[in-house]
């Protein structure tokens, strides 16, 4: 059986994985606690040396307008993406959950842009977003649409353009899960409610959302992550503009680090991030903890 | 479209379901109009742009555009880069996360628990997230502007140990004590007991993780700088910030295509296994 000597093998298996979690992960964490309390600019010659500063990092940043401004985008990027996200991942794999021609077509329609590459999809998009004749626009037009063309330049619409972009990549990823968890839902359950009568929306609420929760849960942790570090479509579509309208996090983390040189400063906005992703796996964790929630999958 | 129970027959559901069909059939245009367009106008004459009510097909289809694209821009010198770092990744964590995993599933060791957690930190704190500090060690290590440092912060992976850890732990039993019993040492129970059953995991694990590293921008972008060692991706946005693309649409598309295509092929031709893949690796 199992081996009961004690034995530094089982180290020695997990070294390679556990030093480069450690060297790229767990390292670069503690860095940036420490990194936040000194001062460390590359760009002025006297700011150059690092110089322990206290809290002022913090002070700064939770002060000013940038860093409130930013964290309304993030927390509206988040809002905006991850529930629309899966609610459309739901109703698309209502959609291809079905036998019948044409059902290859949809799956591949709805499930390519997981396979693009962030920066190809963004560039693509740009052209929809061109004014004048740009798809997305001259379709919204055919649709009575009359408001502003320009939505990667403009300061209200830039931040929902580069939402949509991501909307478009990842419901498709999202939906997979949706339609493994769908195929795995117990159809017994579906006969017994409707030979007792219960409509199919019925079915929807009472029976398909709650033995789903599990599926829910797990897509939006992954949407949640996946928010917060894909920012590859801003670099092509706004570059965080017009004005930081559409800055997120780690948009403004690489900002403030390589086009500012502020590495104090970086590295406190690395702390707050930490701090936000944190927050949100361990609130997901104990959620999935719950003993009353189904395990379908 | 609604009804995954018993099909009902009354004519409010055959409206139902005729319109479920319509709603499909407009997002399923929506969603494929996007790489349609691109792949019709990457074939379109550079010299005829587009414009109000012209934003599809030209006069006539040409490989033009893929040319005076690849002449722009080192495409070539690109995907070697892209190749090799996909490479070197795929490579390194196929052995880390078979011995962590199978550590992790074979094993009972002192902090096993620990260590275990200490692993899957790397998925609460995504590596993009610190892309600051990493920076700065890549520095320290010498690395900058190098296609290791694009690679090595991906060297082990927490959910690739978790999922082979899995993955692992379904073996039967039965066949590890037969293994133990015939004297095998500990990499020979791994090699012909462990993993022939778990190969598909994998595979899986390696084709999602292939696909994320392919289209990784950010991290590249920050620790490279010299064309001869940087990626596709971070070339594509280099060749779009070009002054001489501007909204020359026919070229755009054609080197975004070039970047995409190997992946999107791979892709039709493997539909099912990418996607089984990408539903077994969530986290990739």
């Amino acid at each position: 059986m199992r081996k009961r000597r004690p034995s530094i093998l089982p180290y020695l298996l997990i070294l390679p994985t556990a030093f480069f979690v450690a060297l790229f992960t767990a390292w670069p964490t503690i860095l940036s606690i420490y990194q936040s309390f000194f001062r460390q600019r590359l760009n002025i010659a006297r700011f150059r040396q690092p110089s322990f500063v206290g809290l002022e990092n913090y002070v700064q940043l939770l002060t000013g307008s940038d860093f409130h401004q930013v964290l309304r985008n993030t927390i509206l990027y988040v809002v905006g993406t991850v529930p629309l996200s899966i609610v459309l991942a739901f109703l698309l794999a209502m959609m291809v959950n079905r036998r019948a021609r044409g059902i290859g077509f949809l799956r591949l329609a709805f499930f390519y842009p997981t396979v693009l590459p962030m920066v190809s999809a963004a560039t693509i998009w740009m052209f929809f977003f061109t004014p004048d004749y740009g798809l997305f626009n001259t379709s919204l037009a055919a649709l009575g649409y009359r408001g502003p063309q320009n939505w990667t330049a403009n300061p209200n619409l830039a931040l929902v353009s580069v939402m949509i972009v991501a909307l478009w990549k990842n419901a498709g990823y999202y939906m997979i899960f949706y339609l493994a968890g769908l195929q795995n839902l117990p159809g017994d359950v579906f006969e017994a409610a409707a030979l007792d009568g219960a409509s199919a929306w019925q079915q929807l609420w009472h029976i398909t959302f709650p033995l789903l929760r599990r599926t829910t849960l797990f897509v939006s942790t992954i949407a949640f992550i996946s928010a917060i570090q894909t920012v590859d479509h801003i670099f092509v579509l706004t570059n965080g503009g017009p004005s930081n309208a559409s800055t997120v996090l780690l948009y403004w983390l690489w900002q403030v680090r390589f086009e500012y040189l502020d590495v104090g400063r970086a590295a406190t906005i690395t702390v707050v991030l930490i701090v936000f992703l944190l927050i949100f796996t361990v609130t997901n964790f104990v959620l999935s903890e719950r003993k009353e929630i189904p395990d379908v999958q | 479209m609604f009804s995954s129970g018993v099909a009902s027959k009354s004519l409010t559901a055959r409206l139902g379901n005729i319109l479920g069909w319509i709603v499909s059939l407009l997002f399923g245009v929506g969603w494929a109009s996007i790489i349609a367009w691109a792949i019709i106008v990457s074939f379109r004459p550079d010299n005829e742009p587009l414009g109000r009510g012209s934003v599809w097909f030209g006069s006539t289809l040409t490989l033009a555009n893929y040319a005076k694209a690849w002449s722009l821009a080192p495409f070539n010198q690109y995907y070697i880069n892209t190749i090799l770092i996909v490479l070197m990744v795929l490579a390194v964590q196929m052995i880390t996360i078979t011995l962590a995993g199978f550590t992790f599933a074979h094993f009972r060791f002192a902090g096993q628990r620990l260590l275990f957690f200490f692993i899957l930190l790397q998925l609460m704190i995504p590596t993009t997230a610190l892309l600051a500090p990493n920076f700065g060690t890549i520095r320290q290590l010498g690395l900058f502007d190098t296609r290791l440092a694009v690679a090595i912060p991906y060297f082990g992976s927490a959910f690739g140990t978790f999922l082979m850890r899995q993955a692992f732990l379904e073996v039967p039993r039965d066949l590890v004590d037969a293994g133990i019993v015939d004297g095998c040492r500990w990499w020979q129970l791994l090699r012909h007991v462990y993993l022939p059953p778990t190969v598909p995991t994998l595979i899986a694990f390696g084709l999602s993780s292939a696909s994320w590293h392919w289209n990784e921008f950010l991290w590249p972008l920050v620790v490279t700088i010299s064309d001869s060692v940087r990626p596709l991706t971070v070339g594509l946005v280099r060749f779009t910030q070009l002054g001489e693309i501007g909204a020359r649409w026919s070229l755009l598309t054609a080197a975004t295509l070039l970047v995409a295509a190997p992946l999107l092929l791979v892709f039709l031709l493997f539909q099912r296994r990418f996607i089984q893949s990408f539903l077994h690796s969530g986290i990739k």
